[in-house]
């Protein structure tokens, strides 16, 4: 356990890694008892090579005669009983995998941009971290994830869980820590030279615990108001305020709702389709008006975006202005 | 059957010229131009096998650096950018220039046409054209590779490959794409081959299961492989001219690269493992001295696999943003792709129930692939559970596994048809004490190699990384130790094969008391294969007819 910091829980089998939420436990327990099963199908097979190997080996005297051909319920056996029986296992592992795709609407949300080689952190009450990450334990936390160049992976192994951070979309992933404790972040999608030095720290804090880290890191703006300020610097009040010279889109209120798009087509305004809209503002856009704005590729970073995305989504209650 | 022809006391002596070998595909031209324009299938599988052997070395020597390295959790000897290089060589070497081609273009190769009863490939000349593509990919490889390495790894992801990574990458992408066209000729000319040039009464019911083994992977090279070079030339084109197909800045999708890779590498994965099933009925049959159990579900189960392999390419995307019906849909198709495998299996272990089993090297090594088949395959299974991906995807868990099918599994099959077709190949008989002893080291040095890598993968460690946490060393070092135990076990094949090309004594047309055409002319064959028209009788593995093994093999 050299190197690690202190407060990490002492891992008492070494073959076995710590499991820091009740998704992991439900996770191991999967892996022993499907473990079982395929050692149940396997065993037979090691063994019977082994006993047919040496009793049947040449020149030994022993009753040979057999029947000649395969039998078709022998075969449709094999073939069916181990199948019916993986079944099972698939179901449940399907199960925690779909849990794993549905955020609770009350977790947590925190910011993560991926670029070689570090992990950045955004928490909505403004915090920033780079490759550590501190969270509450026992509170569904949502990481909503982008990557500034290549595709990575935030791996933790405590949790049993990983996903691919792939530049171009938002990747989301959550979690419940129990476990206070300190467990390792890695990059487990090759992302060049550094790859191996990607990695971080997840801090799982008791409630009190983490009370405290957000007061002493607490920082003047919360996230939303960054974006609000990156707003105003980037320019994008200049057209999309009410009373802006240039006629673009009322951004109160839009977050979270159905918009309208040139073709007849509808879009749900989520983060993705806000990200999309700074960077990429040519693909999907709003039935109404011209496609004038600009790219904001290279002038605004993941980070950047996702404060804007942040300050957006803090409109969302705010009724929208209706332009002129 | 031919009788054995029988040896004058001088010709059978040890290291002496017998009247076979006089007249073999071996003896009919001596000079290398003979060699270099061969059309014989026979010659153009030892011009195979001699430049996949020269790349098993060169991707080896990539394992074994990295083996070393990874001894120390801080790194001993690479930087991060020389250990990337080493992993990429190691991947792109092993799988293109050698495995794909490892059993079909050497037995394949040499076995076919004299397991149907044929003179030659449909397409002789397309076979020595085959070969020398082949050459020119191998060629660019080692541009790539002496120029400086590339560090995309061998799966080349986007946008790492076509915006960030320096080195070589278009040219040992041209490499992968070159080497692909030898690939779909191979195919191509087997599927050809195997339908147009069986001997009379050689029914499709008879084919010895190594020949459905090679249809079912024929049909996978020449379908699969050009989706590989559409892919690769895509790639090319991102890195060369920025086109935009994968860059998301200009509007393209990353992981469409991972869907079109993976149409192609997923199948790519039955190309290595189909083969080496062939070759394990064959050794299994052998060994056992018996008509295989289930024959029709055998054959059936390789064309069941080429066929179902192309559907389950989206369990390697299951934490790449994937959609959760889509993953369900894939870890289904995952779990039923296993089925004929396990058919496979219990089938080959049922063969074996009262046999009258040798104990040769050749069945050493298929017993060894069955038992290292069954874990890799099982693993698989664990890695076809979505919310168990989610944990070991990525890390040396896939690793163990992958290695467990394609080194524990083909590798194995590849060192026990060189060991059962070694005396047709080359008229001579090994020591079959060493053959054992290398079996046995092969197995164990496998085993201790890889199988702490499961431990590994479960604890979190990621693939490609080589510094690593302190906890974590003891089972590198395992791995490390079995590596180089694997490293003899692969060496010394060299010395007592080598060692029974010089002096060893006549291996005699069918020294195991094998069936099968290829055991009933002699060895080495004649340049034509047969001296007498081929009339097929019996049905495969007719061993209640077979001879009996010689006595002094």
């Amino acid at each position: 356990m050299n190197g690690l910091p202190p407060d990490m829980p002492a891992n008492p089998l070494p073959f076995w890694p710590p499991a820091a939420s009740a998704y992991a436990h439900a996770l191991d327990r999967l892996v022993v008892s499907f473990s079982a099963l395929i050692i149940a199908l396997a065993l037979p097979v090691f063994v019977l090579i082994f006993v047919f190997a040496i009793r049947y080996r040449r020149g030994r005297k022993v009753n040979r005669t057999a029947k000649e051909r395969g039998d078709l319920w022998i075969e449709i056996g094999w073939s069916v009983i181990p199948f019916v029986l993986t079944l099972y296992f698939f179901v449940q592992a399907s199960v925690l995998y779909a849990q794993q795709t549905r955020p609770p609407a009350n977790a947590l949300r925190i910011d993560v941009v991926g670029k070689q080689w570090m992990w950045k952190f955004q928490h909505p009450e403004g915090q920033g971290e780079i490759d550590d990450l501190h969270v509450p334990a026992g509170e569904p936390v949502m990481l909503n994830m982008a990557s500034q160049d290549v595709i990575h992976s935030f791996y933790v192994p405590a949790l049993r869980l990983k996903r691919d951070v792939v530049p171009g979309r938002y990747t989301r992933m959550w979690f419940i820590a129990d476990q206070p404790g300190v467990y390792p972040i890695e990059c487990s999608q090759f992302c060049g030279m550094n790859h191996p030095r990607m990695r971080g720290s997840l801090h799982v804090m008791s409630a009190a615990d983490y009370g405290r880290w957000l007061q002493v890191s607490q920082v003047e703006q919360t996230l939303a108001d960054q974006g609000a300020a990156t707003y105003r610097k980037a320019g994008c009040s200049g057209c999309h305020d009410h009373g802006a010279v240039m006629r673009a889109p009322s951004l109160a209120g839009l977050a979270g709702q159905t918009v309208p798009l040139e073709g007849g087509q509808t879009v749900v305004a989520d983060a993705q389709y806000l990200r999309d809209s700074i960077l990429q503002p040519g693909r999907e856009v709003v039935a109404g008006y011209p496609a004038l704005m600009p790219s904001y590729q290279g002038s605004l970073d993941e980070g950047q975006v996702q404060t804007l995305v942040a300050y957006l989504q803090s409109l969302a209650t705010k009724t929208p202005e209706v332009p002129r | 059957m031919t009788d054995a022809v029988a040896h004058t006391p001088e010709e059978a002596h040890k290291g002496k010229d017998t009247a076979e070998e006089r007249v073999s595909y071996l003896r009919a031209g001596h000079s290398l131009a003979s060699w270099l324009t061969t059309t014989d299938h026979k010659r153009i599988a030892i011009l195979y096998l001699i430049a996949i052997t020269g790349f098993f070395f060169i991707g080896g020597s990539a394992a074994a650096l990295m083996r070393f390295e990874l001894i120390s959790p801080h790194g001993m000897l690479l930087s991060n950018e020389g250990y990337s290089r080493a992993f990429t060589m190691h991947g792109v070497i092993m799988v293109w220039f050698f495995l794909i081609p490892s059993i079909p273009n050497t037995f394949g190769n040499f076995l076919i046409p004299l397991m149907i009863g044929a003179k030659d490939l449909a397409f002789p000349r397309l076979n020595l054209l085959s070969w020398y593509i082949y050459i020119i990919g191998g060629c660019f490889t080692l541009y790539a590779l002496v120029g400086g390495g590339v560090d995309t790894g061998w799966t080349f992801y986007t946008p790492l490959s076509s915006l960030f990574a320096n080195g070589h990458v278009v040219a040992l992408v041209t490499a992968v794409f070159v080497a692909g066209f030898s690939s779909i000729l191979t195919g191509l000319n087997f599927i050809v081959t195997i339908h147009t040039l069986r001997a009379p009464g050689m029914k499709w019911s008879r084919l010895p299961i190594f020949v459905w083994s090679h249809y079912a992977t024929s049909l996978i090279l020449v379908l699969a492989t050009p989706v590989l070079a559409i892919t690769l030339v895509l790639l090319a084109a991102e890195r060369l001219f920025g086109i935009g197909i994968f860059n998301p800045a200009l509007g393209g999708d990353p992981i469409l690269f991972q869907h079109l890779f993976w149409f192609y590498s997923h199948p790519a994965v039955y190309i290595m493992v189909l083969p080496a099933m062939g070759v394990v009925s064959e050794l299994v049959c052998a060994a056992a001295r018996k008509r295989i159990f289930g024959y029709a579900f055998v054959a059936g189960a390789s064309m069941a696999i080429a066929g179902v392999g192309f559907l389950v390419w989206g369990h390697h995307m299951f934490v790449a943003g994937e959609s959760a019906l889509a993953a369900t849909i894939f870890s289904f198709l995952s779990l039923v792709v296993a089925v004929p495998s396990a058919v496979k299996v219990y089938n080959w272990t049922a063969t074996l129930y009262k046999g009258d089993i040798l104990l040769d090297p050749p069945f050493l090594f298929a017993m060894g692939f069955i038992g290292l088949f069954t874990v890799g395959g099982l693993t698989g299974l664990m890695l076809a559970m979505l919310a168990i991906d989610v944990h070991v995807h990525d890390t040396y868990f896939v690793v163990a596994h992958f290695h467990y099918i394609m080194v524990g599994g083909t590798v194995s099959a590849f060192f026990g048809a060189l060991h059962y077709w070694w005396p047709k190949i080359t008229g001579r008989m090994y020591s079959l004490t060493w053959g054992r002893i290398d079996a046995a080291l092969i197995f164990f040095g496998f085993n201790l190699t890889f199988f702490p890598q499961f431990i590994l993968g479960y604890l979190g460690m990621p693939r490609r990384y080589h510094v690593y946490d302190p906890s974590l060393q003891v089972w590198h070092v395992m791995s490390s130790a079995g590596a180089s135990i694997l490293a003899v076990g692969y060496i010394l094949p060299f010395i007592y094969l080598y060692a029974a090309l010089r002096s060893a004594k006549p291996a005699g047309p069918n020294p195991w008391g094998a069936t099968g055409l290829e055991w009933t002319t002699a060895s080495p064959p004649p340049k034509h294969n047969f001296d007498h028209p081929v009339q097929v009788t019996h049905e495969a593995y007719d061993y209640e007819n077979a001879p009996q093994p010689g006595e002094h093999r």
